[in-house]
């Protein structure tokens, strides 16, 4: 009963998200939507990324722009031992297949980690930007390892499974990177309790100070750069089994870049928040680009509104609500935010439509494409249209301005309140 | 035997040489002040025994082993820890975890990644008995970044002694402090030095005269006195060059 107590939240993290690809099911033709189990895979394998992304970001304050690497070389790895499975080269049930690309994150890491963290701060970036960028190119030039433009294909339907299961469907697929992406996980949130994991928060805030109590920041950032390649290399792994195809951009910049967006929207700071932040982006980035041509500004904008407002990402915000619960007020935060939603939402809501409308005579107009909102054909054209946008946008923000400062002041009180109580310091 | 010896150590920035050739040997069990003007050298005097910065000419001995090219945290090994006069410890670290980080080299922990923190009963007791001996112990679970200063200089001698070391070096370990404040650091300082050898920075004369068994004045880089504090108070030389113009 203790283990439930424990891990309550892990356990209803897993039964909802073995429940969810039901909403989706198809009860006439009997089966599974292959896109919603193809996104929620996508999450799974995003979200491990993210947190291995973390692992150097937010424990020790390594920022990498070249974290892909270890993801693609992973999922390299993996696309040619399944291909050795089917050859008959050697025998491997097809549920420890992401082991390899882990192994090889691990190698990698610790070869490409070992000319990284040789430095800190910004020439660590620096030089992460320029493996990344030396990887990449090398992806064109060898062919034999990563199979040029057209990268490698294979067949995850490999027979070896110690379950007798296929791994044809999009379902079993998905349950698999659920189960590797809860054993990642865990095994990421064991690893910040332990000496190495507090040592590198340790060097983060203070590299110096680590020194004085007898630590090589240099090994402890080699250490951490290499077990975080070792779970980008299971995601990585994972991320073949579900499109069964691996290319050069699995290891780019972009690639890259989805993970600082995810740790940053989401919070590095606490470690659940890049998973927050992965299922944010993944959306944007699958659900959004398919109704938008614009996605990639509105996750750009997103991204900048959160660093200039929130720098402590979606999970930094829920945690500063915890004094406020802590002292059973949190109700009265309700009203103030009811009344700040629908400034917001017309902040938003304007702000969408006049992107909309703009790349619509731009991109759309190209393409030749209608603008159209719930059926009603609308006119790019019509000065009316941009009026509602502009109103939308500039109306709301005043509108917002005048809530949130309502908003501060109810807050203000709250933890005010909170720090008499002596639940903050 | 001799904790820290230190034979004709010179450091140059650039041009300008800081320290001038210093002579110094300090037997184990010694409370040694190092006192002088500002600009004296005595911070990065500290800095070249801790292996802060590399040393231009002499040698320097730590527990009988030669420190050349040896790296802070090599150093530390020796037995030799130390604190800075900018208060140095993990901000966004709770108490607690600050002075468990001190602890875990010493208690063989290494880079493991295979040891829970929260199962180790031995190192968990060993941090909670050093937060009670700093007066800690109800700020356990806060962020050190948000401990008043004068606390937070007790949590930096706590990182610095949690590791066992039996040379501690404190860089002016009561600089900023209210006379109350003084009265307890020294206290604590005279509590945590017990059986070691302690090397301070310290420019409050009460606390100098009132912990050191022998004092050292260092004055443009150059030893002009080293002796008991009584005899350094009597010392024409040192009268001139720093107690007649800087009394407290």
């Amino acid at each position: 009963m203790s283990f439930v107590r424990r891990n309550w939240l892990w356990l209803l993290a897993a039964i909802i998200l073995l429940a969810v690809p039901f909403l989706f099911y198809d009860w006439t033709k009997g089966r599974h939507s292959g896109f919603a189990l193809t996104l929620l895979s996508e999450i799974g394998v995003m979200a491990i990324f993210a947190l291995s992304f973390n692992m150097l970001m937010g424990q020790a304050g390594l920022l990498s722009f070249g974290h892909a690497v270890l993801f693609g070389l992973g999922s390299y790895c993996t696309a040619h031992a399944i291909n050795a499975v089917k050859a008959g080269t050697f025998w491997m049930p097809i549920e420890l297949v992401p082991l390899v690309g882990g192994l090889g994150g691990l190698v990698f890491g610790y070869l490409l980690g070992w000319l990284a963290t040789k430095q800190r701060a910004t020439a660590f970036a620096m030089i992460t930007m320029g493996l990344g960028e030396l990887v990449s190119a090398a992806a064109l030039m060898f062919m034999a390892f990563f199979g040029g433009e057209g990268g490698i294909s294979i067949d995850r339907v490999m027979g070896t499974s110690l379950f007798g299961i296929s791994y044809a469907t999009p379902w079993q697929v998905y349950c698999l990177v659920l189960i590797w992406a809860f054993i990642a996980a865990s095994l990421m949130k064991l690893q910040t309790e332990t000496p190495l994991g507090r040592i590198a928060n340790a060097t983060r805030d203070n590299f110096e100070r680590a020194q004085f109590v007898g630590y090589d920041p240099r090994i402890v950032r080699l250490l951490q750069f290499t077990l975080s390649g070792f779970f980008a290399g299971i995601a990585g792994g994972l991320y073949v089994m579900i499109y069964e195809i691996v290319t050069f951009d699995t290891l780019g910049a972009a690639k890259s870049a989805n993970a600082l967006l995810a740790a940053y929207i989401g919070g590095a700071g606490g470690f659940f928040g890049p998973i927050l932040g992965t299922i944010v982006v993944v959306l944007l980035q699958s659900g959004v680009s398919l109704i938008s041509s614009a996605w990639l500004l509105y996750v750009g904008v997103l991204f900048i509104v959160m660093v200039m407002f929130a720098p402590v990402g979606l999970i930094g915000l829920i945690g500063m609500h915890t004094p406020i619960r802590r002292i059973g007020r949190l109700g009265e935060l309700v009203v103030p935010y009811l009344r700040a939603f629908p400034a917001a939402l017309s902040v938003m809501l304007g702000f969408v439509l006049m992107v909309e409308l703009a790349s619509n005579i731009t991109i759309g107009a190209a393409q030749g494409k209608k603008f159209a909102i719930a059926g009603t054909l609308i006119d790019t054209g019509s000065p009316v249209i941009w009026g509602i946008g502009l109103l939308g946008l500039i109306g709301g923000a005043f509108w917002l301005r005048i809530e949130a400062r309502r908003f501060r002041l109810r807050w203000d009180a709250l933890i005010e309140d909170a720090k008499r109580q002596g639940v903050v310091v | 035997m001799t904790a820290i010896a230190l034979n004709d150590v010179r450091k140059s920035f650039g041009r300008t040489e800081i320290i001038r050739g210093v002579t110094l040997n300090i037997p184990k069990g010694e409370r040694h002040a190092i006192i002088g003007p500002n600009g004296a050298g005595k911070t990065t005097l500290f800095n070249l025994i801790s292996g802060r910065f590399p040393i231009s000419g002499g040698s320097i001995t730590v527990n009988g082993q030669s420190t050349a090219d040896l790296a802070p945290q090599e150093i530390n090994r020796l037995g030799l820890s130390r604190s800075f006069q900018i208060t140095s410890i993990f901000p966004r670290m709770s108490v607690f975890e600050n002075i468990r980080c001190g602890l875990l080299w010493s208690q063989g922990y290494r880079y493991s990644f295979w040891h829970l923190l929260g199962r180790q009963k031995g190192l968990t007791e060993a941090a909670e008995a050093l937060l009670e001996k700093l007066n800690l112990t109800a700020r356990r679970n806060l962020l050190a970044g948000l401990l008043s200063y004068a606390e937070q200089r007790a949590l930096e001698i706590g990182i610095t002694i949690a590791g066992g070391a039996d040379i501690i070096l404190l860089d002016e370990p009561t600089a900023g402090m209210s006379h109350s404040e003084t009265d307890y650091a020294v206290d604590l300082i005279r509590k945590v030095s017990e059986g070691k050898t302690l090397l301070m920075v310290e420019h409050d004369m009460g606390v100098v005269f009132g912990l050191a068994d022998r004092v050292t004045v260092l004055v443009y880089g150059e030893v002009i006195a080293s002796d008991a504090p009584a005899a350094i108070r009597g010392n024409a030389a040192v009268r001139e060059a720093y107690l007649g113009t800087d009394q407290h």
